[in-house]
Order: structure tokens, then C-alpha cells, then sequence
């Protein structure tokens, strides 16, 4: 048996967790001076910005999900890094500078500051924690798969791991800055499948470059729609990405519209550049982890390849370094999730204030998807963090757009979009994942992959009630429509301060 | 395998449920009156809590969005098939049946605006039928000024329906004049800022330039480094425009004002800082970090012959910021900081700490305020914390 050895694997685990820690706690305790103090060049910069997004958006669906079902279902399965990426784009074009300038830190507080309603506040609210809590299981489910390829620990072992660090860390405000750990989170994912990659090829070579798998007729796409599926899969990504709540906490930290621009431009680059790897651990995976395919954990190819092909030490070591860099995934989107989540659960769920209320929403934020993630059956990592990006894609695309771009939109009509899109999405992956129906069949196409229905529909919703009710247009809106779209140093009379 | 999916099915529905139980009672009314008292007390509860429900509404003014929430209230409040709100001009909002009688109400109206007194008139309509063919007209009136009329309608003349709706008005009258005390509220504390703009004491900018003139002859560029510190020290104090600024801006004024006073004392000031660039794009009110800074210094340098020392962090914490500000000198004695917080303190002291306190708590409600540990001699350490967002308030 060519796993890697349990040791190595769990120091590398230990390692990640530890230096996890250790750059959150101590990252900001580097006091300093007046003498070399000067805000402005404090700021966090777009591509610092940018490496921090990536380590939190990168997650277990990236790092094992693609490699797992390119191994299985061929070269179709390429649709998922595009559109993984792709969203930034969209992200980019449509919302990244309106939604900095918005001064919004929250999805709820976009939405309480656009159309000035608590009521539509609470139910994006509402969505954000179940969307949060729908990417949250998949990640612990990862985690437990991780845990027990490596070292043969029962499967719930690894979910309670993750759920439990995370937990203490967010709870005890360890945190803090959290910037400098994702951008090293970052790093480290891509050195860990860089490094090994690298090895891997050079094997490949000196075997002779073997080929004949990879030529092979494969598989249709799983689904018995195969192009149904993949409209819903694109759509889902494509237009999902910019309303998952801990990708629009990030832009926060940019100090101004334009700034976040860059950095959505720097993030296309660093998601693109780590999902070049993936597939081509998918493709050797087809080769020298071939029964991987029909069992049902394609997604540890990740994990396993370099002991088998590599073997010896130095397989051991990468396979060290691949499950470091899986940990590292789950770790940080887990966390980002988490406080998302929390932080929307303890301003409005919770009734009072305050940090122990903080830590109280902490547990609840994580402790809902860690049952989910214990009693659901484990659908592909890469395909529940779809169903995650298909509710985003069906409530918060249209609200964000409509709410950036159209100035009739009125509170009803964001209430009707985000219900019937967002909630008849959110229904439907639950029925899927619940498994009440199954393939084959349309239903269970229609109801794994939403979006190419709901999205249509939150955006009909919101349109239409909106013309209809004229009348609740928010005062505020040119107020609004004004600051999102002209750029600061417009806005602002002040000129920034003297050259120096 | 079905076992478990039904079980995942029956916790998913247990949450929507508990979730929107939450939500719910975050909304509703605690009293139903279904439970307890007599028919008449049923109906007190009734109307006083329909009441409630049109006040917050009018506690914005008397705008046309305000009159029509609360026109549907009133108009149940009053029990007529018809209701009009008006202000001087126009008819505001019309509720209930026969919109088309709004057109002439103005007419009728003009003489009552004027005398600021109660009337009562028939609505001049043709059909024998109608429900609306006697109106009575109530003025609103705040500090013997008519802002509008609140008219009600009924088939025939009613003094029931004349007294109640004068009842009426004068309690509509009541929450425009909240709606005005908040309104002078806002100006008030608008007009704090300004004193708080023009209370940069007139001993700094003496001092300041003083510590300048002596860098004058033996170090130029160091000088001249000073005076533009100081002209844009001076530039963002008296700025006149914006509630609001951000963080970034407020920390870089007050690096700006350590560099004027560690010109003068030097060594005797360490200062530290530690700021977390998540937050740096925090919003909040303007010139609300200077005077704690200002007080720190002022307490470290009081006294104390040896070095003193300021630590100013600005931390992460999920939807919040963290400010703290914290001095090694000569402190305060806790009960004299409690009667300065609660405005008693006379002129001369803590106008500063008071003001931003206030302002905390207006704009981030009762929550936000100053956190402050202090003892004599023992220093002093102020805590603020400052909401990521919140609606309404935006830094430029």
C-alpha cells in the first residue's frame, strides 16, 4: 500500500495548524514607532490584497475537488477552474469599485444601505448564513477524507478537527490579522501542488511519458443532462463568485473603488495561475491512481499521487507537503466562512451586542454545517461547493447588479427576487442533497444544477415587482447610485494631501 | 441511507424554522390582547397600539412618505371611511375611499391654515350616496405654527367624529414636535463639532510655531518638514464639510500632530502605534480620535519628569474596530471622570472626552460608548469601538 506515511502527514498537518496561529496572533505585534509611521503607506496594497483573497477563495473544492473529477469524468470537468475564475471577471466589470465605494462591509449592509430597509436586511441575512453554512460542509467533509487517506483516522476525525481549530481560532479573536494569514495560506496551497507538480512531470518523463489513458474516450459528464448540467455549472460560477460572503468581506480592506479593481485584477491572475495545476494532477491521476475512478474518493487523488508515482522519502515528503497544502485549504476558507457568518449572526439573529454574543454566533456558524457535514452524504467536494455558488448566483447576483446598476429597483422587488430565486435555489440543492430525488431523470438534473432556471428568475422577479411598486423607490437613491459609481477624489472635495 | 436524508431534511426545516422564529420575534409585538382584560380594556389596548404604530412614521417629519405610513393608521385609529393628510400647500397622502375629492380639499382649507382653527364642511359632492359628504379639518400645529391639516370624512356631521379627530391631531401634533426636537438635536451637536473645531487650543498652534522658529536657523528641512505638518494639521482640523471620516484619515492628522509635539518635547514622548490595515477603511465621525490623543498627551506630560509613553492600536475585531488609546501619566480619579462624562464637570475639563462620547452614542447608539479604566497615577486607557458599517455613515 503506497499511502503516505501517517508521521509525516500529521506533522505536516500540525505544522499548518500551528504556523496557521502563529501568523494570526503575532503577525501585527511587530510594534512601531511615529518615526516610520505613516497611515497611507499602510494600506493594505491591491496585490497583497489580492494574494489574501485568493488563500481564502481557494478551497478544498480547488485544491482536491477539480484534480478528483478530472480523474473521473475527463477534460469536460475543465469547466469548473474556468468558472471559478471567470466569476472574478464578471465580479470585476460589474461590482468590485461600486461595492467597495459603497462602504459596505457586509452583503446585509449593502442591502440596508441601497434600499434602506431592515426587512430586506434580515432576509439577505437569512441567505448569507444558509449559502455560508452550504460552502462550510463540503470544506469539513474534505477535511475528514484528508484525515483519513492520510493517516487512517475514522472519517468524522478530521471534520471535528477543522470545525474545532477554526472555532478557537475565530472565537478567541486570533484572527486578528487575518490578512497576512490568508496571503501566507495562499502561498503555501500553490507551493504545495508547484512543488510536487514539478516532481510528478519529471516522472512522468523519465516513465516514458505514457499516454494511452489520457487519449481514451471518457466518460460523459456525469449528470444524464451532460449540456444542461454545464450551462447550470457555468451560470452558477459565472455570476455565484461575487456574492459569497467572504470573498465581499475582503474588499473592505481596499482603501478606494479603484483599488479594488486592481485587486480583482490581481486576483484573476494568482486563481489562474493556481488552477493551471489541478487538471494536470487530474490527468496524472488518470494514469497511476487509475481505480481511484470507479471508487469513491477520486477526490484524494491530490494526496496519494506522489507517494505512488514518486515513492520512497521523497514521496512521502511531498505527499507531507500536498496534505499541508490541503489543510491549509480547508483552514482558511473554513475561517473566512466562519467569520462571515458569524459576524452576520451576531448583528442580526442575536438580539444584544457584544463579543461573547460573537462567540456564541462563532460556535452556532460552525456548528450547524459540522452536523450537516456528519449526517449528508458525501457528494463531491467540487459539486456541493457548486450548489453553494448556484443560491449566491440566484439572490445576491441579482441583488448586487440591480442594486449597482438600476435605479428602480425597490425593496419588494429585491424581497421577491431574493425569495423566489435565491430561496427555490436553495431549496432545490437541499432536496438534492438531502438525496429525496436521484438520478437519472430531469428532475434531478433540474434540481442539481438551478442556476440556469433561478437566476433567470430571481432577476424576473426583481424586475418586474419593482416596476410594479413605482412608488417605493428609496429617497436615498441618487444619493447612492452617486457615491457607487464616481470615483472617490470626485466625491470627495478634499484633495489628498500634499506631495511630499 | 434514507434514514439519514429525512434526518438531514427534518434539521434543515427545524432551522429555517427556529431561524425565522428569531426573526419573527425580533418583529413582533409582545402584547396580544387576546389573553387578558375586559372588552373595554381590549379596545384601549387596541387603539393604543395602533397609536404606536403611527408614531414612528411622524417622528420623521411631515414629509409625504412619513404621511402615508401613518395615514393608514389614523385612519383606523378614527374609524371613517376616508383621511387626509395636507401640508401648506398640497394634499400630502389621501387614505381610504373617493381619492377623487382630494382635488378640491386645499380650497376649503385655505381659511383654517390661515387662522390656525378647527373646521368643519361639506364636501360639496353631488352624489346623495356618497360616504364622504362631511369632512372635518383639524390643524397640525407646532409652536403656533400650521404645518398642515389632518381632515377626516364621514356621511353626515358627527360631533363624535369632530372631537375624536381633533383628539387626533393634537396627538399627531405631539410626535412633529418630537420630529422637530430631533431635528434641533442634530443641529446641536453639528454645532459641537464646530466648537470642537475652534477649541483647538490656541496654546498648541502658539507652541507649535514657537518649536518651529527654533528649527529655523539650525535645521531648515526640519523646519520646513513642520510647517507643512502643521498646514495640514491645520487644513483637515478646520476643514468645513462631511460628519464623517475614515480612520486612515483621522490617524494620519493625529501622526501629524505627534510629530508637532514630539518637536517641542522630544524625547520625553515615545509614542507607538499599532494599526491593523484591515481597518483603515473604517468610517466615523469626524475629529473623534484628535481630543482622546490630545488628552493622552496632555495627561503624559503633566507631571511626570521622566519619559512618558502612548500606545495607539487599532485592531480587527470581525464587524468592529478596535481603538484603544492608552497613556502611562498621571490619570484621573474615577468618580471625577464619571461626573465629567455625565456633563457636571464645569467648562474647563473634558469638554473633549464628553463630546466624542456623546457623538459615539448618537451615531452608534448607547452601545458605543467610551470604555475608559483609569485610576490616579495610574494612567489611563479609553476603548472605543467602531461598527464596520452603518447605514448612513460613509468617511469622505
Amino acid at each position: 500500500m503506497s499511502t503516505p506515511a501517517p508521521t509525516a502527514s500529521w506533522v505536516a498537518v500540525a505544522l499548518v495548524v500551528l504556523a496557521t496561529v502563529l501568523v494570526g496572533g503575532f503577525g501585527l505585534r511587530i510594534s512601531r514607532t511615529t518615526s516610520d509611521f505613516y497611515v497611507a503607506s499602510r494600506t493594505v496594497r491591491p496585490r497583497l490584497n489580492a494574494a489574501a483573497i485568493s488563500g481564502e477563495y481557494l478551497s478544498a473544492a480547488s485544491f482536491l475537488g477539480v484534480a478528483g473529477l478530472v480523474l473521473v469524468h475527463g477534460p469536460d470537468m475543465l469547466w469548473y477552474p474556468v468558472g471559478y475564475t471567470a466569476g472574478y471577471l464578471v465580479l470585476l466589470i460589474f461590482v468590485a469599485a461600486p461595492l467597495r465605494r459603497s462602504g459596505a462591509y457586509t452583503l446585509p449592509d449593502f442591502a440596508e444601505g441601497r434600499l434602506e430597509s431592515r426587512q430586506v436586511r434580515r432576509l439577505v441575512s437569512a441567505l448569507v448564513v444558509g449559502a455560508g453554512w452550504l460552502y462550510l460542509v463540503p470544506q469539513l467533509q474534505g477535511a475528514g477524507l484528508t484525515l483519513k487517506i492520510l493517516t487512517g483516522a475514522p472519517g468524522w476525525l478530521g471534520d471535528v478537527l477543522v470545525a474545532a481549530v477554526v472555532a478557537a481560532a475565530v472565537a478567541a479573536g486570533g484572527m486578528r490579522s487575518i490578512t497576512f494569514v490568508q496571503v501566507f495560506q495562499y502561498w503555501l496551497k500553490l507551493t504545495a501542488l508547484l512543488v510536487p507538480a514539478f516532481f510528478l512531470v519529471l516522472a512522468w518523463q523519465g516513465d516514458g511519458r505514457p499516454r494511452g489513458v489520457l487519449d481514451e474516450q471518457l466518460d460523459v459528464f456525469r449528470a444524464d443532462h451532460p449540456l444542461y448540467a454545464t450551462y447550470g455549472l457555468i451560470v452558477a460560477t459565472f455570476l455565484g463568485t461575487m456574492g459569497l460572503p467572504h470573498v465581499v468581506v475582503r474588499f473592505y480592506t481596499s482603501p478606494n473603488g479603484r483599488d479594488a479593481r486592481r485587486t480583482t485584477v490581481a486576483v484573476l491572475a494568482l486563481v489562474g495561475l493556481f488552477y493551471l495545476l489541478p487538471p494536470l494532477y487530474g490527468a496524472l491521476g488518470r494514469l497511476y491512481t487509475p481505480e481511484l475512478r470507479h471508487g469513491g474518493d477520486a477526490d484524494a487523488a491530490v494526496l496519494l499521487l506522489p507517494a505512488r508515482v514518486i515513492g520512497g522519502l521523497g514521496g512521502e515528503l511531498l505527499g507531507a507537503l500536498t496534505a499541508a497544502g490541503a489543510f491549509a485549504a480547508f483552514l482558511s476558507t473554513a475561517s473566512g466562512l466562519t467569520m462571515a457568518v458569524a459576524g452576520v449572526i451576531t448583528q442580526d439573529v442575536l438580539p444584544a451586542r457584544g463579543v461573547r454574543h460573537f462567540r456564541l454566533a462563532t460556535l452556532l456558524a460552525i456548528a450547524v454545517p459540522l452536523v450537516g457535514s456528519l449526517l449528508v452524504s458525501r457528494v463531491p467536494v467540487a459539486d456541493a461547493v457548486g450548489m453553494a455558488f448556484a443560491v449566491s448566483a440566484s439572490s445576491f447576483c441579482p441583488l448586487l447588479v440591480l442594486g449597482i446598476w438600476w435605479r428602480r429597483l425597490t425593496p419588494p422587488g429585491a424581497v421577491a427576487g431574493l425569495l423566489l430565486g435565491g430561496g427555490s435555489a436553495l431549496l432545490a440543492v437541499t432536496i438534492t442533497v438531502s438525496g429525496a430525488v436521484r438520478p437519472p431523470g430531469w428532475p434531478h438534473a433540474l434540481l442539481a444544477w438551478p442556476a440556469v432556471w433561478s437566476v433567470p428568475v430571481g432577476f424576473l422577479a426583481m424586475i418586474l415587482v419593482s416596476l410594479a411598486t413605482p412608488g417605493r423607490i428609496p429617497q436615498g437613491t441618487n444619493a447612492a447610485m452617486t457615491r457607487f459609481h464616481l470615483p472617490e477624489a470626485l466625491t470627495t472635495a478634499r484633495g489628498m494631501g500634499r506631495e511630499r | 441511507m434514507t434514514g439519514a436524508s429525512v434526518g438531514v431534511l427534518v434539521v434543515l426545516v427545524a432551522l429555517l424554522v427556529g431561524t425565522g422564529f428569531l426573526l419573527g420575534r425580533r418583529t413582533a409585538r409582545p402584547l396580544r390582547s387576546s389573553d387578558v382584560g375586559t372588552p373595554v380594556e381590549h379596545a384601549t389596548f387596541e387603539t393604543l397600539h395602533t397609536a404606536s404604530l403611527a408614531a414612528p412614521p411622524l417622528r420623521a417629519g411631515l414629509t409625504e412618505e412619513s404621511a402615508r405610513r401613518a395615514a393608514r393608521r389614523l385612519r383606523s385609529l378614527l374609524g371613517t371611511d376616508a383621511l387626509c393628510l395636507t401640508d401648506r400647500d398640497r394634499v400630502l397622502v389621501w387614505d381610504g375611499a373617493g381619492p377623487h375629492h382630494g382635488k378640491d380639499v386645499m380650497e376649503h382649507l385655505q381659511e383654517m391654515l390661515g387662522t390656525g382653527r378647527g373646521t368643519a364642511f361639506d364636501s360639496g359632492c353631488g352624489d346623495l350616496d356618497c360616504p364622504l359628504r362631511w369632512a372635518v379639518a383639524v390643524p397640525l400645529t407646532v409652536e403656533n405654527r400650521v404645518l398642515g391639516a389632518l381632515v377626516a370624512y364621514a356621511p353626515r356631521e358627527s360631533a363624535v367624529l369632530a372631537r375624536a379627530a381633533g383628539e387626533v391631531a393634537r396627538w399627531v401634533c405631539v410626535q412633529l414636535e418630537l420630529a422637530e426636537l430631533d431635528r434641533s438635536r442634530t443641529q446641536l451637536i453639528e454645532a459641537e463639532i464646530k466648537a470642537l473645531r475652534a477649541q483647538i487650543s490656541p496654546h498648541f498652534i502658539f507652541n507649535s510655531l514657537a518649536a518651529i522658529a527654533s528649527f529655523v536657523r539650525t535645521d531648515p528641512e526640519q523646519a520646513r518638514e513642520l510647517l507643512l505638518e502643521f498646514a495640514d494639521f491645520t487644513r483637515y482640523s478646520f476643514r468645513r464639510h462631511g460628519e464623517f471620516t475614515t480612520l486612515a484619515d483621522e490617524l494620519h492628522s493625529i501622526d501629524q500632530y505627534l510629530a508637532l509635539v514630539r518637536a517641542r518635547f522630544g524625547e520625553r514622548l515615545a509614542v507607538t502605534l499599532q494599526v491593523a490595515p484591515e481597518v483603515l477603511s473604517v468610517a466615523l465621525p469626524f475629529l473623534c480620535l484628535q481630543p482622546l490623543v490630545e488628552n493622552a498627551v496632555k495627561h503624559g506630560l503633566e507631571g511626570a519628569v521622566a519619559r512618558s509613553r502612548i500606545t495607539i492600536s487599532a485592531l480587527d475585531a470581525g464587524s468592529e474596530a478596535e481603538v484603544v488609546i492608552e497613556d502611562d501619566g498621571t490619570g484621573m480619579d474615577p468618580a471625577r471622570l464619571r461626573k465629567i462624562l455625565r456633563g457636571e464637570g464645569g467648562t474647563s475639563a473634558g469638554i473633549g472626552l464628553l463630546n466624542v462620547d456623546e457623538r459615539l452614542r448618537q451615531v452608534y447608539g448607547d452601545d458605543y460608548g467610551l470604555v475608559i479604566e483609569t485610576g490616579v497615577g495610574a494612567g489611563m486607557k479609553i476603548t472605543l469601538r467602531l461598527p464596520k458599517y452603518r447605514a448612513g455613515v460613509h468617511g469622505s
